[in-house]
């Protein structure tokens, strides 16, 4: 196998006294395209949250480019694209602002020369957001958001991509700009981790699928194939997650 | 302009531009990261440094340097690790520093609360050569770091865990906002005091993204927003025998209170003309299907 962008090995993390992480492996491999699935709760967005330094383990290791986490200085090889809940600012900002916060990791002390200005416009071409550069954020709708927050990750032409739910909350139109957008990244190379809820358009990008539960490794292999009415394209998949129901129910497993 | 002939006026409106910069400057980084009482914790923390230095004789705008500093990095250490009480934390330092300084100074020989009205409301035609010196200097700092390190300083308070990927040292970051918005207090001290400094870091800020779409055009209109009413309030307290903190800060909110009211006509021609960009604009009101309407209210 080829060399491993990603490495988690033991890994447990708590949140409070809850351990919401009990025991993780996970190997990321260059080139492949990996979804971690899960209900809520059961732990995926913590572990990419471990993998970015957010999140302290309390046992276990994390390597980046077989560098331990906590040596790994190379930012630039890595695009990060949160949640979009955790990116709004109490100030306005515009689209290109935001977007070469995303260049500060190749820029030495923050200064930006034409080079990373003109990456920054390529990323916002990628995405489709080039005729919105000058607009406020706070004008975007939710796809549009989120389109800004994958260029964001994309300005830095990182080898390995992370992603938390990048399809939550977006728009159909966004969803296939966005397909489309990963799957160009993946035909150059890139290496992409993402939390999914379902896995959706990006299916058919998707090498390998790990699904969480309860913070332990349930599946780790080829994505389980969509069956019967969850297969249908359009199917909108919306269904409450408690603690005492079944906790998975993706359609995904069976 | 008789007033310039005044070597106390010329110290007067000189600490009076530096903080209309500063204020604003460090304010839009505190407004962005949603922590825009912060300004006003330090000030009450600041007030220990003043009773500090009336006690020991050393200069009190040092010494509230000094306090403020160390208040701040205090509050952004209870920011990491107090995620549970992290409130109740802060407020007992504020009042414990304000309590701190009246104390200290009913300590200190010869000294009472009226000495702490100068520092409380600012008293700008008392500042000393060394006070303009200190401001000075001070001042330098705060333009530096705010002015230098904007892009790291936005991405930061903009999106700390996307900061923290991009390799930036997020936490030596966040205790530099702190400490600078501490020293900011402190140069801002003497010209509106303490009780009013927060107003004069936040209250320009928000005038500004009445106008703005994007973060430079905020700062730059906030620092000039900055320096009109602090210049005007200044002038207007020579002429009209008014306290000049006070005044700066009801001008602030007065010039908040106008671009709110030119803004509103701005917006909606902003609106009007996005929508004509847009080649098949949505349809403002859902079209309710012809069929359903005729069917009458739909049951459930």
């Amino acid at each position: 196998m080829s060399e491993s962008v990603i490495t988690l090995r033991g890994v447990r993390a708590d949140l409070g006294s809850r351990p919401v992480l009990r025991g993780i492996d996970l190997t990321v491999h260059r080139g492949e395209v990996v979804a971690l699935l899960g209900a809520n709760g059961s732990g995926k967005s913590t572990a990419i949250r471990t993998i970015i330094g957010q999140v302290p383990v309390s046992a276990g290791q994390i390597e980046l480019f077989g560098t331990p986490r906590g040596r790994f200085r190379d930012w630039a090889r890595v695009g990060y694209v949160p949640q979009r809940t955790t990116a709004a600012g109490g100030v306005p900002a515009t689209v290109t602002e935001i977007v070469s916060s995303g260049r500060l990791s190749r820029a030495r002390f923050g200064m930006l020369r034409k080079a990373d200005h003109e990456a920054v416009r390529r990323a916002l071409e990628l995405v489709g957001m080039a005729d919105r550069a000058k607009d406020s954020v706070n004008a975007l709708s939710g796809g549009q958001h989120q389109r800004v927050l994958i260029a964001r990750a994309l300005a830095a032409e990182p080898e390995l991509l992370i992603m938390d739910e990048p399809m939550a909350g977006v728009d159909l139109a966004s969803q296939e700009v966005l397909a489309r957008t990963l799957k160009d990244q993946v035909a150059q190379g890139t290496t992409v981790l993402l939390v999914l809820h379902e896995l959706g358009p990006l299916e058919p990008l998707i090498d390998r699928a790990v699904v969480l539960r309860d913070g332990c490794v349930q599946h780790d292999g080829p994505p389980p194939r969509a069956v019967g009415q969850h297969a249908l394209p359009g199917h909108d998949h919306v269904h409450p997650h408690s603690p005492d129901h079944e906790p998975m129910r993706t359609g995904l497993l069976s | 302009m008789d007033f310039l002939d005044y070597a106390f006026m010329q110290r007067a409106l000189l600490a009076a531009v530096l903080v209309g910069i500063t204020a604003p400057a460090v304010g839009i980084y505190l407004v962005q990261r949603r922590q825009a009482l912060m300004g006003d914790g330090i000030g009450h923390v600041a007030l220990t440094g003043v009773g500090l230095g009336f006690l020991l004789s050393w200069s009190p705008v040092w010494m509230a340097t000094l306090v403020s500093v160390l208040g701040a990095v205090l509050m952004e250490l209870i920011r990491w690790y107090g995620k549970t009480r992290g409130d109740i934390a802060l407020a007992m330092l504020f009042y414990g520093g304000m309590a701190g300084g009246v104390l200290l100074i009913n300590l200190a020989p010869g000294g009472s609360n009226a000495n702490l009205t100068s520092y409380l409301f600012g008293s700008l035609s008392t500042v000393s050569q060394s006070d303009v010196t200190a401001i000075c200097v001070l001042a330098a700092f705060v333009v530096l770091v705010t002015l230098g390190l904007r892009r790291q300083l936005f991405a930061v308070s903009q999106d700390e865990e996307f900061a923290r990927v991009t390799g930036l040292p997020v936490r030596a970051l966040n205790l530099l906002t702190a400490v600078t918005a501490a020293v900011t207090v402190t140069v801002a001290m003497r010209v509106v005091g303490l009780l009013l400094v927060s107003a004069l870091m936040v209250v320009p800020v928000a005038a500004a993204q009445q106008l703005t779409r994007s973060f430079a055009a905020t700062f730059a209109i906030a620092v000039a927003i900055g320096v009109t009413v602090t210049t005007g309030g200044t002038v207007t307290s020579y002429y009209q025998d008014v306290p000049p903190g006070a005044t700066i800060v009801l001008l602030t909110i007065g010039a908040f209170i106008v671009l709110t009211g030119l803004a509103t006509p701005l917006a909606r021609r902003r609106a009007r003309a996005a929508a004509a960009a847009q080649p098949a604009p949505d349809p403002a009101e859902c079209a309710i299907p012809a069929s359903r309407q005729a069917d009458g209210p739909v049951g459930v």
